[in-house]
């Protein structure tokens, strides 16, 4: 509330008038009053715009309008704002003002040397082993291919299972070259109709003998980890099944 | 069996196995599924009070429901309400642990969850394993029963 200012008898408005004043009505001193123009109610003031801006005397203060500025749209609320538009549109999170490509998280358990199993596609129950996750978030598998036909080749974590057995694939460097562009479709020369039924049985011979030596690259030291463990070997060559009364979600890998 | 009746001639019970005080009991049910405890009193028709002793099995002393045991061959001589101290003493007496481990049930509760702890490899090698049996398991048998 407003705070009361001590009155005595002779009170004098701005224009030299006297008013009268309660005496008997007990006051509370105030250094300093509040606030000029008080809330009625919630969002109600007590003096409207024209009334406020005579009491504050604002005709004083008031800045003389000096060389133009550059005009900028304030950022007004949508409360203080005179207009208000009838559909509000939506305004864009600050989060994805700034979209942020963050990498995949790699599924817990999945390591490099990890042997996955895989769940679909065209090797599906295979038994591969994980090399790296590349920058799409793939994950960069081989067989390899010596072992179960499996060549290098991306999967989505998703449609893998991770076991808790590994490879020591500690000594193996796999080749810079090989990320997501590298499994890139090679496209017709050809266009149209064409292109589309011209090619599809021809591989590139170039592309298929850069591939066989990225393999052998990447495979030979694979293979000599996977030597040295008894059955690692058969183990990777068989696929993964399930039995009667076998739960996955209830089995341990 | 127990003496079940008053008359001179003791009849024997086909029950052998009693909530009584000292008897080893599996719990089978709950947070402490699996451990072994002994019965130190009963509470009432469905509770009894039970203790490990929690320094050999790991099971407090508490009540705990009748239905949450499986009662075993086993039984430990103690009093009522025996001290943790004197029941580890009475367990070591009776030789509890070696026995338990030695019987068929306990035998058949490690195996199994051996086999669920199992990972894809040890599957795979448990599978292995049981074909070269089996296999060498039929050779003998077809040798004897040419043989015969």
């Amino acid at each position: 509330r407003a705070g009361r200012v001590e009155r005595s008898g002779a009170v004098q408005n701005r224009s030299g008038q006297q008013l009268q004043c309660r005496e008997s009505r007990s006051v509370v001193k105030k250094d300093k009053m509040s606030s000029r123009n008080p809330m009625l109610i919630k969002g109600v003031r007590t003096y409207g715009r024209s009334k406020a801006y005579s009491r504050k005397q604002q005709w004083k203060h008031e800045k003389k309008e000096g060389p133009k500025k550059k005009e900028r749209t304030p950022k007004t609320s949508v409360l203080r704002q005179r207009y208000v538009p009838a559909e509000r549109v939506p305004k864009r999170l600050k989060s994805n003002l700034t979209i942020k490509k963050r990498k995949t998280v790699l599924k817990k358990g999945i390591q490099p040397g990890s042997v996955l199993i895989v769940l679909s596609g065209r090797f599906m129950g295979s038994r591969v082993v994980f090399l790296k996750q590349l920058d799409s978030g793939l994950l960069l598998v081989t067989g390899p291919y010596k072992v179960n036909g499996v060549p290098i080749r991306r999967i989505n974590q998703a449609y893998v299972i991770a076991t808790s057995t590994t490879v020591d694939i500690s000594g193996v460097k796999i080749p810079e070259h090989i990320d997501d562009k590298y499994f890139a479709r090679v496209k017709n020369a050809k266009e149209g109709e064409e292109g589309f039924f011209s090619n599809q049985e021809k591989i590139n011979p170039e592309w298929l003998a850069k591939r066989k030596e990225d393999q052998k690259a990447v495979d030979t030291g694979i293979v000599a980890a996977i030597e040295k463990v008894e059955l690692l070997d058969t183990y990777l060559k068989t696929k993964f099944t399930l039995k009667n009364g076998q739960a996955p979600h209830a089995m341990k890998f | 069996g127990e003496l079940a009746c008053t008359n001179r001639r003791p009849v024997k019970m086909p029950f052998t196995r009693f909530v009584e005080i000292g008897r080893v009991a599996l719990i089978n049910y709950g947070p402490e599924e699996g451990k072994l405890c002994t019965i130190i009193d009963v509470v009432d028709q469905n509770r009894a009070l039970v203790d490990g002793p929690y320094g050999i099995t790991g099971v407090h002393r508490q009540v705990i429901n009748l239905r949450r045991l499986s009662l075993t061959d086993f039984k430990v001589k103690i009093g009522l309400n025996a001290r943790a101290k004197s029941l580890k003493k009475a367990w070591a007496a009776a030789g509890v642990q070696e026995k338990w481990a030695a019987t068929a049930w306990a035998a058949k509760r490690a195996s199994r969850s051996a086999k669920a702890s199992l990972t894809d490899l040890g599957r795979f090698k448990a599978m292995l394993a049981k074909k070269t049996r089996a296999k060498k398991v039929k050779t003998a048998f077809n040798k004897l029963k040419k043989s015969a």
